[in-house]
C-alpha cells in the first residue's frame, strides 16, 4: 500500500452508475520520510477518511476487495487512516502532533 | 515475490473491517544485491517480523491472499522471513543495512 494525505473529495454526478454513492477522495502520495510527492491519485472511500487525513491506500485489482468496490471500476481504495509510523524507531509522522 | 528490508510500522486503528489484528510495516524493496531497489511502501505482514529484519513479500492482488480474512483491499504482504538469501555467491541477509 502507499501513504497520502486526502487533500480534496471529487463529486461527478455523471459517473458510471457502478461507482454511485461511493465517496472519492483526492490523495495527495506522501513517501516513507513523509514528503509530499507531485503525485495524486482519486480513491474510493472505505474508511470515512476526511480532508486532512494521512490514509493508506491499496491500488490495482486489490482495490476491488471491498464491499464497496466488488465488480466495480475502481483501481484505488482508501483502505486505514494512519495515527502515525516510524522508521526504525524515529517517529515520522504523528496524527496527534 | 521479492526480498525486502522491512524498515518501520504504521499504526492504523481506523482501517477497512477485516484488516483487525493485521500488521503493517514499511518495507523497501532490495535488488538482486541487497541494495535498495524502488519506492518504500506498506505491506501487511503476517509473520513476525520487525523493523531490520529481512523478509520476502508479495504485491498486487495475491497478497491479500496471505492476510487471516482473505477478501481485503491489501497490495502487498511480507509472506516470508529470510535466513539465508545467496545471490552470487554472497548471502545477502548477511550483507548489513541494505536500506
Amino acid at each position: 500500500m502507499l501513504i497520502g494525505k486526502v487533500i480534496g473529495s471529487v463529486v461527478a454526478t455523471q459517473k458510471d452508475e457502478k461507482l454511485e454513492g461511493r465517496k472519492l477522495l483526492v490523495v495527495q502520495v506522501h513517501n516513507h520520510v513523509n514528503k509530499p510527492l507531485d503525485q495524486y491519485v482519486v480513491a474510493v472511500d472505505s474508511v470515512q477518511a476526511g480532508p486532512g487525513d494521512m490514509v493508506l491506500y491499496a491500488t490495482g485489482s486489490s482495490a476491488r476487495q471491498t464491499t464497496l468496490t466488488e465488480g466495480r471500476p475502481c483501481d484505488a481504495v482508501v483502505m486505514a487512516v494512519v495515527d502515525s509510523w516510524d522508521l526504525g524507531g524515529d517517529n515520522v509522522y504523528e496524527k496527534w502532533a | 515475490m521479492y526480498l525486502a528490508r522491512v524498515t518501520g510500522r504504521v499504526v492504523a486503528t481506523q482501517r477497512y473491517e477485516g484488516l483487525a489484528g493485521v500488521a503493517l510495516q514499511w518495507i523497501q524493496p532490495l535488488d538482486e544485491d541487497g541494495k535498495p531497489m524502488g519506492e518504500a511502501l506498506v505491506a501487511c505482514s503476517v509473520v513476525s517480523s520487525g523493523p531490520g529484519d529481512m523478509v520476502t513479500f508479495v504485491d498486487g492482488r495475491e497478497a491479500a491472499l496471505a492476510c487471516p480474512t482473505t477478501f481485503v483491499p491489501v497490495d502487498a504482504a511480507i509472506v516470508g522471513f529470510v535466513e539465508q538469501a545467496v545471490s552470487k555467491g554472497v548471502d545477502l541477509a548477511r550483507v548489513a543495512g541494505g536500506a
